[in-house]
């Protein structure tokens, strides 16, 4: 798709294929562009999704980057737009303009052991960087993902995160803050699982994506294992407007998180973080 | 069975005593047990006499909070390489949770008052003992801290936020207005 490259003001129509809730409150979108062709992404990036008549809303891409054909979105109705974005069933249009952002830079990780650390939702913007390590899976060494959720109703993906736990080559592990029902597995908060380890912290790349506090707390705990700060990343959301820095609605210290960001290496912005104002 | 003088090794391999000197290794051995609880089975109840604590070697331990006519809360879970129990350690001695074996749970265990004894006969192990379990009980306590912050939990409702903006909006508005007032006033005097 070339035409938001030529202007990243301009959206561009997309149709809705499928729509899949996910949770009570989060459901995915498939979507592919009205005019056709194919729409290419990098993991960790977003787009600007424009509700016709409502608003525009920056939202992380979770799809597999390898699939150019469809463009995958998962969402969390929680505002105006959000909720008309879960209002739209298969065959609506909607506004696409994107993708925005740097990138989960997994390439760089090759040759470590890579730890995803996700919290809630946080787990979307990760997904495209999972696929990705697992496509080259050979590439790296221990490969593990850490996913904290709420109770075990709040899990995201609970069949594909079941389907990644059965392969031999991948280790998922999942904990939730509060056990409801039958639930047998983790309870405790996800940086638990960063204390039991089961990677080499001098040989580890981590990407870190839930909320605030959560990936303060995160970066710390894999700092204590050992992890180099500077091959911690995180993903950071600001309240992103025109996705491409020009009108510096999501400035965040020095960044503009949707041209500077929403990836950070954690170094560079750790400070950021200890600034309440921010 | 393992023989307790032949738990050196097994304490040595676990991640808690990791680096432990070898005179001091061999004073815990003596305070040291194997143990196994099969799935649902209790290590201990709250209120017990906190009279052991256990190195978990394999399995996983629920750490709960009894309610009545309900299902017990899970606090926490402990696996692999983690210690269960530090009440041995703080008066009164008493067990401050319940800890239920969630799977077959293979532990060592140690004799608290075997283990106080020896910590105040020998300061050095004392020391090294509490060493080691002032940052678990750290740990926990941040770990509970962020539990309790309920982070997952869906953003507030833009509406509050909004309604917020607005007042804070009209405040500032009323700000700028005064001296478009006061402007006009003037001008009035002026007679223009």
């Amino acid at each position: 798709m070339n035409a938001p490259l030529l202007d990243p003001m301009v959206p561009q129509p997309f149709r809705i294929e499928k729509v899949r809730r996910d949770l009570s409150d989060t459901f995915t979108m498939e979507m592919v562009p009205e005019s056709g062709g194919e729409f290419a992404f990098q993991p960790g990036q977003f787009n600007m999704l424009y509700v016709y008549g409502v608003g525009e809303v920056p939202i992380s891409i979770s799809g597999d980057p390898a699939d150019r054909s469809v463009l995958v979105h998962t969402t969390r109705a929680v505002g105006q737009v959000t909720e008309a974005l879960d209002a739209l069933k298969p065959g609506d249009s909607l506004g696409v303009r994107g993708p925005f952002g740097t990138s989960w830079p997994v390439e760089s990780a090759f040759g470590h052991d890579l730890v995803f650390v996700a919290g809630g939702v946080g787990l979307a913007p990760l997904r495209p960087a999972i696929y990705q390590a697992m496509a080259n899976r050979e590439r790296f060494g221990r490969v593990i993902v850490l996913y904290g959720a709420r109770t075990p109703e709040d899990i995201l993906y609970k069949k594909e995160l079941e389907r990644w736990r059965g392969r031999f080559d991948l280790d998922v592990l999942v904990t939730v803050d509060r056990a409801t029902g039958k639930w047998g597995g983790n309870v405790g908060v996800v940086t638990n699982l960063i204390t039991r380890g089961g990677f080499d912290p001098l040989n580890t790349t981590s990407f870190v994506c839930g909320p605030e506090v959560m990936m303060r707390y995160a970066a710390q705990a894999l700092e204590k294992k050992g992890v180099n700060t500077s091959r911690v990343w995180v993903s950071v959301e600001r309240n992103m407007k025109c996705g491409c820095g020009l009108c510096g609605h999501c400035q965040w210290g020095p960044h503009f998180t949707c041209k500077d960001g929403p990836v950070f290496r954690y170094d560079r912005v750790a400070d950021l973080f200890q600034i309440r104002e921010l | 069975m393992v023989k307790p003088e032949n738990l050196g090794p097994v304490i040595d391999e676990h991640p808690f005593f990791k680096g432990i000197d070898l005179a001091l290794r061999d004073l815990l051995v003596g305070c040291a047990a194997n143990e196994r609880f099969e799935a649902g089975t209790m290590l201990f109840r709250q209120g017990d006499a906190a009279d052991k604590f256990y190195l978990i070697r394999a399995g996983t331990v629920a750490i709960e909070i009894d309610q009545p006519g309900q299902p017990p809360i899970v606090v926490e879970t402990l696996t692999e390489g983690e210690v269960v129990g530090w009440a041995w350690i703080v008066e009164p001695y008493r067990a401050t949770f319940d800890a239920r074996a969630v799977t077959l749970v293979r532990a060592l265990s140690f004799d608290a008052k075997c283990l106080r004894r020896k910590m105040e006969a020998d300061p050095v192990l004392g020391y090294d003992v509490l060493r080691r379990f002032v940052p678990v009980m750290a740990h926990r306590l941040s770990a509970a801290r962020l539990q309790m912050l309920d982070l997952y939990a869906p953003p507030k409702p833009p509406k509050e936020k909004a309604v917020k903006a607005e007042k804070a909006d009209k405040k500032s508005k009323g700000a700028n207005r005064a001296p478009d007032a006061r402007l006009k006033k003037a001008k009035k005097k002026d007679g223009k």
